[in-house]
């Protein structure tokens, strides 16, 4: 064996970029790094073979399958491309550089191309600078130097040579005036070669990397073919890139300039090529210059040259650098499952096929992998490729199968099908926390959708209603243990927003805890099915022949566990105190505040004692014990919950009644003109204040009426009151009255036409001419209501449509501006260039997810010392 | 006991010292007390946070997931004895865009004895509130014959604000340099010396006058005396820091303005920076939102670290990292890479996107650590 052992190849040197450094190049630079000089703006001969010196020029790199680079030998895909140059036959003037070159003008002399400072003042302007940019950086450099500048323009006579200066004025986009005569760039480029390089430093320009003549461009660089690659249409023609349609303009332009100079044309004629070889040249850059018109395709398409390539969201910069794509990711519709637990996610048999693992054959698991090999792609655990030491990737079919697996030793590795308990990275967009993209273990399963367990629909804010996630497997070891260590649910309990579980019970799950621990009783019997159903091994139930609930419920709690707490809802004796006490819940009722997300220390305290693995563990436990009981007990809501008896009726319709007849008392009081205002308030908003309080006054007092009187036992009530879903008002709205409609924080306002609705008079205040919603839901809403109704629901999705591009800015901002703030080993946060911005974060170097909702809980130290 | 605890002072931070104090009882034993400070120290280094840890941008995650889920109009409609002020995701934004212009400027004003007690509560704020000429004023009026202004002093408003004819017309002579003044019982006359005056100066003048500051603090627009707790204070529409702390009858420890900027110019920028917690983390508790200060400290810390309150925008403290390429990756790439171009900057690669980039592992959380070998020659 160990002589048919492939060496391992040397791991390629993998190199680390140190710094990068941003210059301008120089025509000479330019030459120097050129390929190719272009001479024709011919692309292709009659063979459709790249001309020699024309644009596609097999020297600038390639692109077609089966060609070989001139230049590095290399082929398609692996020749990164070369740049080339032209000569320009006039220099043309760069557009990014215009206003640098017009303040140079200004604030130099036209004669000797010194700085229109006296030679004494100038090192006391440098200082001056320096200092101003080692205080505030070398954006407030720019910004002084402006000054300076602006203020050199009333300097008409040179302090150096005497000179007379003459007003030079930019006509934009890329001429200069002086005194009304024009100034040629070949003139404007001596005046710029005579700036000494002592003075080309004040305007905050470093002569090593930039001379200023360079900023009017008489050879220009070509970038390579692989920059600018052609597709190739269905009918066989070629389309050529933006780029390289620009390219041919100037080359086309620059060749007749050529022409035209060497057979002595007229001057207007030379000069009205030039200012069109200007324009092309001028539009390759930038193509969006506000004075030009964009260059466009035949189809009237703007062209998409370097600047629109490089800028905005789509551009190079935030679509291809700082975002990248992956493969070995899936994506589909998400659905629930319950009885996985909280760090599973169940992935399609489909999926599992497709995605794959890498595995590296080494002499003990040779016959483990072969037996994935032998399987192939069609058949489950499987596996799709194997790939050679020297990278070369084989797909595994029926024909290969038999090749694959005689050839398959230590140093080969297999692509071998998704198994359960592999490591894969869950997310849903739009990923605004980290919570978002958490690690789970894979759980093949048949059906089509990815399935999660609904407690951790929460971080991911995720629901079923047809929502997507993607799902990525890590292919290296390193990826699966940094995934499995730091992103994995039970390391993402404790939200590092607020320091409390992100994951509880939602829905069912508190209904059914609170129903249990209420006052259920279950016969023994049943007690250990309900618990056995939940997959609750560990029964540890009183001997008695009635079980409560709170005796269920405390089977799960671990048995040396301490808790107290406040319920959101009062228990059979009327108080809110939970009460656990060495693991027996003896006092209160389980509900949202206390199984919910974000709220109670129950979980978080769980999770301190007993760890993340037990405190997951636990969150689906009682998740299942409440779906057991409502599975037994029945839930559901109807139309009846909302009943109420005939006295709570007429009591409701006498509040209705009363707020009216005041509201219409106070409208004839202000009518008369007796109604006093608010301080500071005009008599009309205050009056519209007092209806508002009074008309709110009356819909709180239906919503109590409606919690006293409406059957404490329907679901719907259990419901509200466990903060499962819903809340009192929601029911209130539906039993009686649904309220005011509130437009902008007022009552619907009158429009032009002086009322509402046209049903209802001029100048009306009542309530029900105002938005008042009188009816609820189950009587129904009146017409004028409805629309009301209507009113306000246009008026929220208004808000959350505009609402979402606005935070998602300010996110943007803000991640953008603090990303490189870190911890460093001195416990300092510092920034990417080293300075400090806490000496201890936060004050006192807590992390807040590993803290009890942002403290250390002295209280509990203390309680469980004493 | 305290004796006990002042061993610990430097091992763990004042907070939790306080709370300490607090919650001990007084008749514990010594051994006791030992145990529960030793474990609370043991948590506390526990819960500390580790290098590495990108705090950064776990708090801009912090702020930013929950915005997301914040009221964009959110009007306060049950309160009478309130001033119309921003809140929300807007008041967020406008507080870090570090806008100097706010939409609604607001202050509180806390009174000393007897005033917070409710004396002359009424006079004391409007005395504040900021009386321009044309508040007290019937109509200003051109006359294009002799180019004269006419203003209509409004007699009654006038004795309300305890004015005379001729403290408005001393209080307008530095404002009119060049006009005559020309008073006849409840008007008053401008009448330019120069011949050469156009209409349209005049307009401007016309409506230059009619800001004149007369009386009050400048810039305030409303006054709301409101009963606070048990005592009397005064909420005003627009703020003006400076002056009302002058003002002998206020207290200025607990006095306070909404606009960050008169903060820390009257106050200096550390106050600025605790204004800026104060401001965010309200608005972010109005909307019922959980949010560790923390988070919204470092925040404020980052805009406020310069010595300046700065923006967390293109031109604030973005524009103050080091590296081309991680300036360039937020907003007008093109411009900053042809800044950089022209000094020959050098991007050092020191922070997160321009490693992910150019596909290098980021110096931060796991990224962080690396190893120190001496090679063997």
């Amino acid at each position: 064996m160990p002589e048919e052992r492939i060496e391992e190849p040397e791991p390629s040197v993998s190199k680390r970029i140190g710094s990068i450094q941003f210059s301008v190049f120089s025509p000479k630079m330019i030459k120097k790094m050129s390929a190719a000089k272009v001479v024709t703006p011919e692309l292709y001969d009659k063979e459709g073979y790249p001309v020699d010196g024309g644009l596609m020029d097999i020297r600038l790199g390639v692109i077609d399958p089966g060609l070989k680079c001139k230049t590095c030998g290399s082929k398609l895909k692996e020749c990164v491309g070369h740049f080339g140059y032209i000569e320009l036959a006039r220099p043309v003037i760069h557009i990014k550089f215009v206003n640098l070159i017009y303040n140079m003008l200004m604030s130099t002399c036209r004669e000797c191309g010194r700085v229109l400072i006296p030679q004494a003042k100038i090192a006391k302007a440098k200082a001056d600078l320096d200092k101003i940019e080692e205080e505030s950086g070398i954006e407030s450099r720019r910004l002084e130097i402006r000054k300076v500048i602006s203020s050199m323009k009333t300097v008409n006579k040179c302090p150096h040579c005497k000179a007379k200066q003459h007003k030079i004025s930019l006509e934009k986009p890329t001429t200069f005036l002086e005194e009304e005569k024009r100034l040629s760039p070949i003139e404007i480029r001596v005046r710029l070669e005579k700036i000494p390089d002592d003075d080309v430093f004040l305007f905050g320009m470093n002569p090593i990397h930039i001379r200023p003549e360079w900023m009017v461009l008489t050879i220009m660089a070509i970038p390579p073919v692989t920059m600018r690659p052609s597709i190739t249409l269905e009918s066989g023609e070629r389309s050529e890139d933006d780029l390289t349609h620009k390219l041919g303009d100037i080359v086309r332009i620059n060749q007749r300039l050529f022409e035209n100079i060497n057979a002595g044309a007229p001057e207007i004629i030379i000069e009205d090529l030039w200012d069109l070889l200007q324009y092309h040249i001028t539009t390759f850059f930038d193509n969006s210059v506000a004075q030009l018109p964009p260059a466009r395709h035949r189809s009237g398409q703007a062209l998409r040259t370097i600047s629109e390539r490089i800028k905005s969201k789509e551009g190079r910069i935030r679509h291809n650098l700082a975002g990248k794509r992956t493969n070995f990711s899936a994506r589909t519709v998400i659905s629930p499952d319950p009885m996985i637990g909280l760090n599973e996610v169940g992935v399609p048999l489909v999926i599992a096929m497709k995605l794959t693992v890498p595995e590296r054959v080494n002499d003990w698991n040779v016959s483990y992998l072969k037996k994935f090999v032998e399987k192939g792609p069609e058949k489950y655990p499987g596996a799709n490729y194997i790939v050679r030491p020297d990278g070369k990737k084989k797909k595994i079919t029926d024909e290969t199968k038999e090749a694959s697996l005689e050839e398959l030793q230590p140093g080969y590795t297999v692509e071998r099908h998704l198994l359960d308990g592999d490591i894969a990275i869950f997310n849903r967009q739009p990923s605004l926390h980290r919570m978002s993209m958490m690690c789970h273990r894979v759980r093949v399963l048949p059906g089509r959708t990815l399935r999660l367990n609904p407690s951790v629909c929460n971080p991911y804010n995720a629901d079923f209603d047809g929502d997507e996630m993607n799902l990525h497997i890590p292919q290296t070891e390193e990826a699966r243990a940094e995934a499995e260590i730091l992103m994995e649910v039970q390391t993402q309990l404790i939200s590092p927003r607020y320091g409390l579980s992100v994951i509880g019970c939602i829905q069912d799950a508190i209904s059914g805890n609170y129903i249990l621990t209420k006052g259920l009783t279950f016969p023994k019997e049943e007690a250990f099915d309900v618990l056995y159903s939940a997959g609750i091994k560990d029964f540890s139930l009183p001997n008695k022949e009635k079980i409560t609930g709170k005796e269920i419920f405390s089977a799960i709690l671990p048995k040396d566990f301490n808790f107290t707490g406040h319920s959101r809802s009062k228990d059979e004796k009327g108080s809110d105190k939970v009460v656990i006490s060495n693991g027996k819940l003896t006092e209160g009722v389980m509900d949202k505040n206390n199984l919910g997300e974000g709220s109670g220390l129950l979980l978080r305290n769980i999770h301190k004692k007993y760890g993340k693995e037990y405190a997951i563990k636990l969150i689906g436990d009682i998740f299942k014990l409440g779906i057991q009981v409502l599975i037994r007990y029945g839930f559901s809501t109807a139309i009846s919950d909302t009943d109420l008896p005939s006295d709570a009726k007429a009591k409701i319709n006498e509040v209705m009644e009363n707020v009216r007849k005041e509201v219409d008392e106070l409208i004839v009081t202000y009518r008369q003109g007796n109604f006093d205002a608010f301080p500071g308030k005009s008599i009309e908003e205050s009056l519209e204040l007092k209806i508002l309080e009074l008309l709110n006054s009356a819909r709180n007092k239906a919503g109590e009426l409606v919690a006293n009187y409406a059957d404490k036992e329907s679901h719907t009530m259990i419901m509200a009151v466990s903060g499962a879903r819903g809340n009192l008002i929601n029911l209130a709205q539906m039993a009686t009255c649904v309220g005011q409609q509130a437009l902008r924080g007022k009552r619907i306002d009158k429009g032009y036409n002086k009322r509402t609705l046209s049903c209802f008079r001029e100048q009306d205040l009542t309530p029900i001419a105002r938005g008042f919603i009188t009816n609820g839901f189950k009587t129904g809403l009146t017409p004028a209501e409805f629309f009301f109704g209507s009113m306000t629901g246009r008026d929220s999705l208004m808000d959350t449509a505009l609402r979402t591009p606005k935070s998602g800015y300010l996110y943007r901002r803000l991640a953008n501006a603090m990303q490189d703030l870190k911890i460093e080993y001195d416990y300092t946060v510092r920034n990417a260039s080293g300075r400090i911005v806490q000496f201890e974060y936060g004050e006192d170097g807590i992390d807040v997810s590993k803290s009890e909702k942002g403290i250390v809980n002295v209280k509990r130290i203390i309680k469980s010392n004493l | 006991m305290t004796d006990a605890i002042k061993e610990y002072e430097d091992k763990l931070p004042k907070s939790i010292i306080d709370s300490l104090r607090e919650n001990i009882p007084a008749s514990i034993s010594q051994a006791k007390l030992k145990q529960i400070l030793e474990q609370t120290v043991a948590e506390y280094n526990e819960s500390k946070a580790d290098p590495g840890e990108c705090i950064g941008n776990i708090s801009a995650e912090s702020i930013g997931e929950p915005s997301t889920q914040m009221t964009l109009n959110t009007f306060h409609f049950a309160g009478v004895a309130e001033m119309n002020v921003t809140v929300g995701l807007p008041r967020i934004i406008e507080i870090l865009d570090g806008r100097k212009e706010l939409s609604t400027p607001s202050m509180e004003i806390y009174l000393n004895k007897p005033y917070s007690e409710g004396k002359d509560i009424k006079k004391l704020a409007l005395s504040i509130k900021e009386t321009t000429l044309d508040d007290i004023s019937l109509g200003f009026e051109i006359n294009i014959v002799d180019l004269s202004i006419l203003i209509k002093l409004d007699r009654e408003l006038m004795r309300n604000a305890s004015f005379t004819v001729a403290t408005v017309v001393n209080s307008l002579k530095a404002q009119t340099k060049g006009f005559n003044i020309k008073v006849d019982d409840d008007s008053m006359e401008l009448k330019s010396r120069s011949k050469d005056i156009n209409l349209n100066d005049l307009y401007k003048v016309k409506e230059k006058i009619k800001a004149t500051h007369m009386k009050g603090v400048k810039g305030i627009s409303h006054v709301l005396p409101v009963k606070r707790g048990d005592e009397y204070i005064i909420i005003t529409a627009g703020s003006n820091l400076k002056d009302v702390l002058k003002l002998e009858f206020v207290e200025p420890e607990r006095t306070k303005t909404n606009n960050i900027f008169e903060i820390a110019s009257v106050l200096g920028i550390e106050a600025a920076r605790q204004a800026v917690i104060n401001e965010v983390y309200g608005v972010i508790e109005s909307q019922g939102l959980n949010v560790d200060i923390r988070h919204i400290m470092l925040v404020a810390d980052v805009m406020c670290n310069s010595g300046y309150v700065r923006g967390i925008t293109r031109y604030g403290v973005v524009s103050e990292k080091s590296s081309v390429l991680a300036r360039a990756s937020f907003e007008t790439p093109l411009k900053h890479i042809i800044n950089a171009a022209l000094v020959g900057e050098i991007d050092y690669l020191e922070s997160v996107v321009e490693n992910v980039m150019i596909n290098q592992p980021v110096p931060i959380g796991t990224g962080l650590p690396s190893l120190v070998t001496k090679v063997k020659k």
